[in-house]
């Protein structure tokens, strides 16, 4: 293909090829340029052998190094795994105190804690681990069977009316669904109640309530109604209020009582990670 | 640069190979200061590494590091945090507002002198010149067939090629870790592979671009010779042949007989010693061009010749092709250096770097982050009142153990701010921070019952440094209970 066409202008010859009189320059690449390209082409087929390329039926190539971005992660998985081992032991013969304490295992515990919370308990008590009605707010200062690290840790591993054997449970009467008391004196006792956190129950007798309150509700509430934790019967005289605490839910409760329940997680999750777990819920609230 | 000729030779292909260049050695002024250079420029970068700097005991004792672990980069007495990358930015706006200047007032100086491509393929010349001797022993022995001498001098060539390469990578590495250490630890064999793969790297770009790729680099893969074509000005000094004075050229001989029946005579001999010791191999005598990188080197090629044949030097020299059409013009040549384009440029340096000093003169030495908790925001606590959590970061640049003393504003009386896993003094929560280094922590702030809050309210926080007294603050809000 010798062109004699010289372009005039530039005294370059032309490739011969022409659109609408405008004429291709041939200023040549460099022939070096021209082996980059073929080495990349080199370059390519040799990675088509090397690492997986090809899909097959069933399968694919696997390439000569056998490399998988599956089994480079399980590797790089059980890499973490065995370091993080050695942290784990270390959690499980050490008390919650001793974990608490040492910003090592601390930072490990919280870690492990939050996904296992992430796992396990945010479903009722929520990912941000406020709760809502019925499911206790972890977050806050009030905790019903007690907010030191032993009682969260017994409380997770026995759960609230669980089927463990060493199940955390009371077991509140149904005043008015029993007829324990009648209408006017589940008000009256209402009544007294929420005026202990400043609220009050419209036609209520606050003095007659606070009678039956003594005769009722003492022996688990407590006689100044800030509740028994080993009974896990809650503070009345607070503004949290597990199941409400407006006129009509506290009404409510005294009239039917609430029974809920928290699983059981001994046996289900292992001891470091219920360790982790009541270090992590210990440690969202500030602790007790 | 020879593919106009190539074409012209009828060439008919679309692909042309490089014509190798065989630069002649020259020696005068520019030739001096481009040997300086060289020396200069490749002693920083291959001792720079081996400076100290003592910084403390917690510290690294290199004056010029970039600690990828620690995530740091030290310059003698500046530390440079990642967040603080914006200098980097400013370094490099810096260096390409330099360029512009460089290039405003005399052309392609970066190409000519400075460029790393530049250096080292000067570097690598002498060493060839070192072995094969100059152009014409060059061109020879590669034309001849292959003999032990000859063997001898390519060997002897590339294996000093290599040993500058390794060098090369060798101190690339340095400048990421402590360089004594490095150096035993990859003799010894016990560096990290990174090291070697890094050494490796840039063995093969010096010793290929350097010893084999040259002009190419200039010609075919560097960006910048386009750019500043865009860049420069009639006003640039550029490497110019002056065709006023050179015009029409012919040999001594030729030209004295041409002299003797009166015709016009050029001062230009056609020797093309210009054209024998351009490294790019461009002939200067057809004007400014992309080929050319303002080396000079041609500068002196023509004045020794010109020097010998008893004709005044700078036939080629740092000129403009404005001057050239003023002299023809029977005009004086003119220079302004101080034209709008260089003033902007010149402002623009001194702009920036004022105020990349300032700040960097001016920047705290420890600070401090908030976030708020997304989930939940705001507690209810059983008296009513209100908790928000936040996780708080706070930094510590100096090189000592710090305390900073907590404190918060915006609230109403009777709040109470609490750091997790730190005591309180006096009601503030007093934080240590270890040096160097951050420390990241939740902060809970209680509002108690009974006060009466907006929904959202701006709150500031503030760390004071017990010693002096040193501050930074973050700015977040408190939020709680919707109030309806």
């Amino acid at each position: 293909m010798a062109h004699e066409d010289i372009d005039k202008v530039t005294g370059v010859a032309t490739t011969g090829h022409e659109w609408d009189g405008i004429k291709e320059l041939n200023n040549p690449l460099p022939r070096w340029w021209l082996w980059v390209f073929y080495a990349t082409i080199v370059f390519a087929v040799g990675y088509v052998f090397v690492y997986p390329a090809v899909p097959l039926v069933t399968s694919y190539s696997k390439g000569l190094l056998g490399y998988s971005q599956r089994a480079s992660a399980l590797d790089e998985t059980a890499a973490g795994q065995a370091a993080r081992a050695e942290v784990g032991k270390g959690l499980a013969n050490a008390s919650l105190e001793e974990i608490k304490n040492d910003p090592k295992m601390l930072e490990f515990a919280m870690a492990q804690g939050r996904a296992a919370f992430g796992d396990n308990c945010a479903p009722c008590h929520g990912s941000g681990a406020t709760g809502s009605k019925g499911y206790p707010n972890l977050q806050d200062d009030d905790w019903l069977w007690g907010g030191t690290l032993a009682d969260i840790e017994q409380t997770i591993t026995v759960g609230v009316r669980s089927t463990s054997p060493d199940t955390r449970m009371n077991d509140m009467p149904r005043f008015g669904a029993d007829g324990l008391l009648d209408a006017k004196q589940v008000r009256n006792v209402a009544g007294y109640v929420l005026s202990l956190s400043g609220s009050s129950v419209k036609g209520a007798d606050v003095e007659a309530g606070k009678q039956i309150f003594v005769e009722n509700c003492t022996s688990c509430h407590g006689e100044d109604a800030k509740g028994i934790q080993e009974l896990g019967a809650p503070n009345l005289t607070d503004k949290v209020w597990l199941y409400g605490g407006d006129e009509e839910s506290v009404i409510y409760t005294v009239t039917h009582a609430h029974r809920g329940v928290m699983p059981t997680w001994g046996g289900k999750l292992d001891p470091v990670t219920i360790k982790s777990l009541a270090i992590y819920v210990h440690d969202l609230g500030g602790g007790t | 640069m020879r593919v106009d000729e190539n074409v012209a030779a009828g060439s008919d292909s679309y692909y042309a190979a490089a014509k190798k260049n065989y630069p002649a050695s020259v020696s005068g002024r520019l030739r001096t200061i481009k040997w300086s250079v060289l020396i200069i420029t490749l002693g920083i970068y291959y001792l720079l590494p081996f400076i100290r700097w003592d910084r403390g005991p917690d510290a690294p004792g290199q004056a010029v590091l970039i600690d990828m672990a620690g995530r740091k980069a030290y310059f003698f007495g500046i530390e440079i945090w990642p967040q603080e990358v914006y200098y980097l930015t400013g370094l490099l706006v810096l260096a390409s507002v330099a360029l512009f200047l460089m290039n405003a007032v005399a052309g392609r100086v970066w190409c000519g002198y400075l460029c790393p491509q530049t250096v080292w393929t000067d570097l690598y010349f002498a060493v060839e010149r070192w072995f094969e001797g100059d152009r014409r022993d060059r061109i020879l022995m590669d034309r001849a067939p292959m003999s032990a001498g000859k063997l001898a001098r390519k060997a002897g060539k590339h294996v000093v090629w290599l040993l500058i390469a390794v060098g090369t990578g060798g101190a690339w590495v340095l400048y990421f870790g402590d360089a004594p250490t490095i150096i035993r630890d990859i003799f010894t064999g016990n560096a990290a592979p990174i090291v070697y793969i890094w050494i490796g790297i840039l063995t093969f770009t010096t010793y290929s671009l350097a010893g084999f790729m040259r002009e190419q680099v200039c010609l075919y893969m560097c960006p910048w010779p386009r750019i500043q074509a865009a860049l420069t000005d009639e006003w640039a000094l550029n490497v110019t042949y002056r065709t006023d004075r050179g015009e029409p050229r012919m040999s001594v001989r030729t030209g004295a007989r041409a002299k003797a029946a009166g015709a016009e005579v050029g001062d230009c001999i056609d020797c093309k010693a210009c054209v024998q010791v351009c490294p790019t191999g461009v002939d200067i005598r057809e004007g400014m061009q992309l080929g050319c990188i303002q080396c000079g080197l041609c500068i002196d090629a023509c004045d020794t010749v010109m020097k010998k044949v008893g004709r005044e030097p700078g036939l080629i020299g740092y000129d403009t092709d404005m001057n050239i059409a003023r002299r023809s013009e029977g005009k004086p040549p003119i220079y302004r250096i101080v034209r709008p384009r260089t003033v902007l440029y010149a402002a623009l340096i001194v702009i920036i770097g004022g105020v990349m000093a300032y700040t960097l003169a001016h920047r705290a030495f420890q600070g401090v982050s908030v976030l708020h908790d997304r989930n939940p925001l705001y507690v209810n606590l059983s008296d009513g009142g209100t908790r928000n959590g936040y996780t708080m970061r706070l930094i510590n640049k100096r090189p000592h153990e710090r305390h900073f003393a907590l404190t918060v504003s915006g609230l109403p009386d009777g709040f109470t701010v609490e750091a997790q896993g730190v005591a309180s003094a006096g009601g503030k929560p007093v934080i240590e921070v270890p040096a160097d280094t951050t420390r990241e922590l939740r902060v809970l702030v209680m509002v108690p019952g009974g006060a009466a809050l907006p929904e959202s309210t701006p709150i500031n926080f503030y760390i004071v440094d017990t010693d002096n007294g040193e501050k930074a603050s973050a700015s977040d809000f408190f939020k709680a209970a919707p109030t309806n």
